[in-house]
Order: C-alpha cells, then structure tokens, then sequence
C-alpha cells in the first residue's frame, strides 16, 4: 500500500498488465509522452513504440485499430485524450465493437478498453469538459465504469484490461488528482459491483465520479445536524449493481442521486426510476436527481460555477426532499 | 535479406539534447517551380508543385521565379505590420497568461505568414474557416485587438459571451468562421460554404486552415472527396508546422510524401510552398483563389513551417524536442525575411523598424487597456451568470426556463438564509 494519485494509480494498472501480458498495448495521441494527464508517463521509455503507441490524430482510425488488433488476440487500450473527442469514434464503438460478438454469433471476443478523461476541468469549454458516459450506458455490448478515486481506479482498470468485453473506462478529470492509500500489487476489482462509501440511515445519495467526493462532503456536513447519510458508489454504471443500491434504498427510505453529467436522460435518471420500480413501496419522498443543466458547458469561472453541480447542488436536493429547511 | 511484415514508426528528427536534425525537409532553390496558368488541368500540372517547394525569396532576399507576387511597397508594408502585430498580440497575450491574467492560450509565433499573406491576396468577402493558430487572418482583417483580449478575458464583452476558450474567435462582419476545439471540422465546413456560394452564383470563395496532425483526422478525407466532385470554390490549406503538441508530422503522414500530394488523389492540385516566405504564400493563394473563383475548382496548400514555441500554455516541448530546433530552423523567420528584403530594395529601414514595433507594442498595451475595461478575470464588470441559459435554442425552451427559475429560487433561498 501506499498513497497514490488517481493518475499514479492508472499509469500504474496499465504497467503492471502491460508486464503481465504481452498482448495488452496502448495506442492514443500523444501516448509518448505519457498522454494529456500522464497516465502513461515513463511507459515508452518502458515498453516502447510497439507497444505505446503513439498515433496520428484520428479517434475514428484509433478505436477502429483497436478492433481490429483485438479480433486477433491482442488487448488493445485505446486512449481518447479528452471525452469530447469521442464523438468522431462513435461508429467503431457502437456499431462496431459493441455489436460484434452478438452479430457473429457470438464468435468475436474483443477484449478492448476505451480510457477517457471527462468533466469540467477549469475552464475548459464545451468541446473539453463533458461527461458522455449516458451515451455507452445506453448501448448493449459495452460496459462502462467511472471510478472515484486511485484505488478503485486501480482495481477496475485492471479488471477492464482483463476483461473479454469492449470497456469504456472514465476517469473524471478533477478525480485525477486525488490521491488515496492503494495497493502496490495487481489487483482486480469486480465488474458490475457498487460499493458503499459511508454507511447511514436516513437518506442514500448514490454518486458517481467526482460528485461521490462531494457527496462524502455532504454526508459529513449533515452528520454534524444529526442526519445520517449512505453514499454509495456504483463504479460500474453499466451493468449496474442496482441490489446494492436497492438494499440501501430500502432501509433509508430517501435517494438524491447525483452526477455531473446534464441531468436530462443522465445516467441518474436509470438509477432513479429502478429506484422507484423496485422499491416504490419503501419511499418517503421522492428520488431527486442531481445533475448539470441543459447548457453546453461554458467557459467563463463565473458561469462555469454556476453550471457546475457539486456540494450546493446536493445541499439543495436534501432540503427539498424535507430532510433539511 | 528475410521478408516479413514490420511495423514502421516514424522516427522524430531530433529528441531532446539531440541536435537538431532537418534533412528530411527537401528543400529546392527558390524560382525553381513553374508557375502553371491557374486554370490548367491537374494531370498536366507538374509534379514539381507538390514534392518541390514554392519559393520566392532566395537567400539574398531578392524575389525570384515565375511566382514573385511583384506586390508593391504598400503591400509589403501592410504585411510586414500584420505579421508582427500578429507577434506582439502573441507575446503579450503570452505575458498576460504569465501574470495569470488569463487562463490559456496559444502562439502562431513563426507561422505569421502562413495567416496574413493569405488574407492578403483573398478579398475581404471570402470567407474564412480557421485553426486556432490563425491569429493572423483577424489581424490582417483589420480586427480591433481589444475585441480579441476580450474574448481571451471572457469578459463583459466578449463576443462568445464567456462560452468558448480562449483564441477560439470569430467575426461575423469580418467573414471569418468560428474556431472550433474538436480537430478538422473547419473543412468540411468550408467545402459546404463553398458550395452554397457556388450554388447561390456567388464569386465570393471559401478558405480553410488546419495542422497537419489534423489531416489525420476524418474530416479532412471527406471534405477532400466532396470539394473535389463539386469542384468546390476553396481553398484547403495545410499548416505543416512540423508538430501535432509533441507529435512528429511523420506520424501524420508526412514521412514519405509532402501533405500536398494528397492533393492529386482526391483529383485536387496540391502547391508545397515555403510557408515562411510571405511572397510566396501570398502567390501561392493567389493561384488557388484565381482558379477557385473561375469555377476551375479547390487546391491544397501545404504551408511547410516551424511552431517556434510550445503548443499552448499547457504544453512543455522540452519534453519532446530538441531546444536547439527553433533556431535551426532550416526555413528562417517570416518577419526577418520579409523585412531583409524590403531592406534590401530600400523601401524600409531598421530605424522605420524599430518605430513600427514601438507603434505596435504601444497599440497592444493600450488595447489591453481598453479591454480591461470591460472586466478581467479577477474584476468587474462580469457577465451575468444566467447568461448560462441563453443561446442554448434560438428560444429558450420551457424546461430551460425552468431550470433557470430553479436556480435563482435557490439563490433567493441562499440570501435569506
Ligand atoms: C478531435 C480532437 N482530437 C484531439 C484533440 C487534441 N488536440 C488539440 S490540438 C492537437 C494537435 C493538432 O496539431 P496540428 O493539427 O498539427 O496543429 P498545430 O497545433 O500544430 O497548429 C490535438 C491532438 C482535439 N482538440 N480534437
Ligand atoms: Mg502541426
């Protein structure tokens, strides 16, 4: 164990299974130099252009290598420098690597890992800044995860890299920086496995990304007014791990979900009606979604504050839901 | 020797604390193209145009060969201005994001030519689809340059209405498009405005910029296709800095042909051209444009150039290249060239150069000045935060209205509690 960076931890699942398997290699722009955020600081030096490799600019030919290499046996990791550049890409993914199993009878197995950097990063606009995990979510064939910190980074990207499916993994950009105690050795993490990040009893806000750090806030600001808050996390959004969140629904009563996505079709708006399909029954009040408005993200600190869902925002859903005045 | 299959990787020239290494920049003496009529077929446009380089300027700075632009002293003049207000803008606005005035930015530092001799020899109705590295094309359009520190300072001001990064202008009354963050979708663009004016039997023509690391990317392949089958009147240009952030243009595709013989594959002629020789880029366009707007069709120009600094402002190239590259640069500096030359034939002088920068050093900081007045990062006025809301749809629709009630119901909230 020891004390890493989201960043750290990334870098460091992709070198431990690149070292493990000669099959795992990495392609992305600017991938020689370690990538945009550094997560592939010191792996060229390490396993060189056959195996870091740095490509042209093109998400589209990118992801499509990747397919390619993976139909015949390698475990490409693909990198999509900022989220917003995946749109470009979008047919290799959807159509492509998520479909392929299915549509030849089940006889492609591509092992592949879409990596991408999302969210509002100060100031970055609304070419750089979004959270499109919503898109995946709603396409069968892949499965998609957004870690909230380094250990949990660790784990699921490992787990992705040895996975037999297409992965899109997310890292939020303001997680990268965040740092936790983390295992030195290779581990996995389960696909598909919420976890819960602070016991309670009286409401659950189920959080993805960076808003579960602000949910943690959260929790804690409240636990000083004597409400006890459940954070939990789903890690994986898809599939979900809707009994984990269900049991916790159940014996609460309350849900906020939250994420810094847009808000309208987010991936809160699943996990808010599984909510009230599955355990109508056990409500108090009404699931409350937090999410971001239905703007582009703009650039300005001031309007980009105003547009970004964080502590306020979750603050505001406790108190409509009657927990606090 | 056994035969097998290999993966190729490009090389880079020089990495750090290697010495710099330009050879494989085929360089011919300046004259030595022909100038075919502009109107001329492409299977009978030789081949020289596209692996040669079009040069004007030799090493005595004398204009020479079929493409001297024989412009005229004014015209020199104004092109030496734009270019170096294009470089104080830079330098300034560089120290400003030093001083933390502004958040980001990005240089054009070495490729001023590649802008301003190109709006130069198009017509202030042509329509222009930029890179963010194309300063150049407001400057030489005569733009205020406290509307673009405005922009770069998101302030109350500023004509994206704090909604787009720094550098990413446009100009609506200048005919210039928006800048987009997300690789290569100028061109495509341009094609389609091309297009319409073609449609519209308007003379007006398109032109558009974008890196060579951009060409990779599959707007550039598609705009290619559909310019060539409409004959579109544009004009494509390449900007082969020799740099995509830290990547080599090998990478892109520059190892063993010029970008401009992409050109003839899509049944367009390519022109490589000096892209730090004003003359010659200002002839180069001329060409195109000529041909464009006689309905002959678009070209491609590959501007072969040097980004003489980082990227951007979050950009590091002592990580990937040799310090001594900028120097080494086997093609000189725009400005310096340009002025030798007028030197040269006696239409300018150092001392004339000397009060030019200072004209223009103090026109920069007293633009800065105005735009401050406006608001900066730090001070008032601001834009109005529920400006988030506006220009989201033409109209604002009933649940965007309703967020935005929200919002200000929550802020209510706030102030009273
Ligand atoms: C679709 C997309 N992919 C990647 C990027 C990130 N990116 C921004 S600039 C750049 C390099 C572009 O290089 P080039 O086209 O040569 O232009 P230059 O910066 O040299 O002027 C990259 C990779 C982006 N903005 N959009
Ligand atoms: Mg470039």
């Amino acid at each position: 164990m020891s004390v890493k960076t989201m960043t750290a931890a990334v870098n460091e699942a992709i070198d431990q299974e690149m070292a493990r398997d000669e099959r795992v290699f990495v392609a992305g722009e600017d991938v020689r130099v370690g990538g945009p955020f550094g997560t592939e600081a010191g792996l060229h030096a390490k396993y060189g252009d056959k195996r870091i490799v740095n490509t042209a600019i093109s998400e589209l030919a990118l992801t499509g290598i990747g397919v390619g290499a993976a139909a015949v046996g390698l475990r490409p990791i693909i990198e999509i420098m900022i989220m917003d550049f995946v749109t470009v890409a979008m047919d290799q993914i959807v159509n492509q690597m998520a479909k392929m199993k299915y549509m030849l009878g089940g006889q492609a197995t591509l092992p592949i890992v879409v990596t991408t950097h999302a969210g509002v990063d100060s100031s970055s606009a609304a070419q750089h800044s979004g959270s499109l995990e919503a898109w995946f979510c709603h396409v069968p064939g892949l499965k998609v995860l957004m870690p909230s910190n380094a250990y949990d980074a660790k784990g699921l990207l490992t787990a992705a890299i040895r996975d037999d499916n297409p992965v899109i993994f997310i890292s939020n950009k303001r997680c990268l920086q965040t740092s936790c105690e983390v295992p030195d050795e290779p581990f996995a993490l389960p696909l598909g496995v919420a976890e819960v990040k602070r016991e309670g009893r009286d409401l659950t806000i189920v959080a993805t990304g960076r808003l579960v750090i602000d949910a943690l806030d959260v929790a804690e600001t409240l636990a000083g007014q004597g409400i006890s808050v459940e954070v939990i996390d789903p890690r994986t959004l898809s599939p979900l791990d809707m009994d984990t969140i269900l049991a916790s629904v159940r014996k609460t009563s309350r849900a906020i979900v939250a994420h810094e996505a847009v808000r309208t079709c987010g991936i809160g708006a699943e996990i808010a009606a599984r909510i009230s399909d599955e355990a109508f029954d056990y409500l108090d009040a009404p699931v409350k979604r937090v999410g971001a408005p239905f703007t582009p993200v703009p650039f300005a600190p001031l309007l980009e504050d105003r547009y970004l869902p964080g502590k306020a925002q979750i603050l505001d859903a406790v108190r409509e839901i009657g927990l606090t005045t | 020797m056994s035969r097998k299959p290999r993966l190729h990787i490009p090389p880079a020239p020089a990495r750090p604390g290697a010495d710099p290494d330009f050879s494989y920049i085929d360089i011919v003496e300046a004259g030595s193209v022909p100038r075919p009529d502009p109107h001329t077929r492409l299977r009978e446009i030789p081949n020289s145009l596209i692996f040669d380089m079009v040069r004007v300027l030799d090493d005595a700075h004398a204009p020479v060969g079929p493409w001297d632009p024989q412009l005229d002293p004014e015209e020199l003049q104004a092109g030496l201005r734009f270019m170096l207000e294009t470089r104080l803008y830079d330098d300034h606005m560089l120290r400003m994001h030093r001083q933390g005035k502004i958040s980001f930015y990005m240089k054009s530092r070495g490729e001023e030519a590649v802008s301003v001799a190109a709006a130069m020899a198009l017509r202030p109705g042509d329509m222009l689809f930029p890179s963010y590295r194309n300063q150049g094309l407001q400057i030489s359009r005569g733009r205020n340059l406290a509307d673009l520190m405005n922009q770069c300072l998101s302030n109350s001001a500023d004509m994206c209405k704090g909604r787009q990064m720094p550098i990413m202008y446009h100009w609506r009354r200048g005919n210039i498009f928006s800048i987009s963050g997300n690789l290569t979708t100028q061109y495509p663009q341009a094609v389609g405005w091309a297009m319409a004016a073609a449609i519209k039997g308007e003379d007006d023509i398109a032109a558009s910029w974008i890196g060579e690391g951009s060409s990779a990317e599959a707007d550039f392949h598609h705009a290619m296709t559909f310019a060539a089958v409409y004959m579109a009147p544009v004009v494509l240009n390449i900007v082969n800095n020799q740099y995509a952030i830290s990547t080599f243009q090998g990478t892109a595709g520059g190892e063993r042909r010029p970008f401009a013989a992409r050109g003839p594959g899509y049944g367009i002629p390519g022109i490589r051209v000096d892209g730090n020789d004003f003359l010659a880029v200002y002839a180069a366009t001329t060409w195109a444009a000529e041909r464009a707007r006689a309905g002959t069709g678009p070209t491609l120009i590959e501007h072969v150039t040097y980004r003489v600094d980082a990227h951007s402002t979050s950009d590091d190239p002592s990580r990937y290249r040799s310090k001594a590259e900028p120097q080494a640069w086997p093609l000189g500096d725009p400005v310096e060239r340009l002025k030798a030359h007028m030197i040269k034939f006696g239409q300018w002088s150092e001392s004339r150069h000397e009060a030019l920068v200072a004209e223009i050093t103090e026109q920069v900081a007293s633009a800065w000045e105005e735009a401050c007045s406006y608001g900066t990062m730090a001070e008032g006025p601001f834009l109005d935060k529920n400006e988030l809301f506006e220009d989201v749809y033409r109209d604002m629709p009933t649940h965007l209205i309703q967020q935005r009630e929200q919002m200000l119901e929550v802020d209510r909230w706030g102030e009273e509690n």
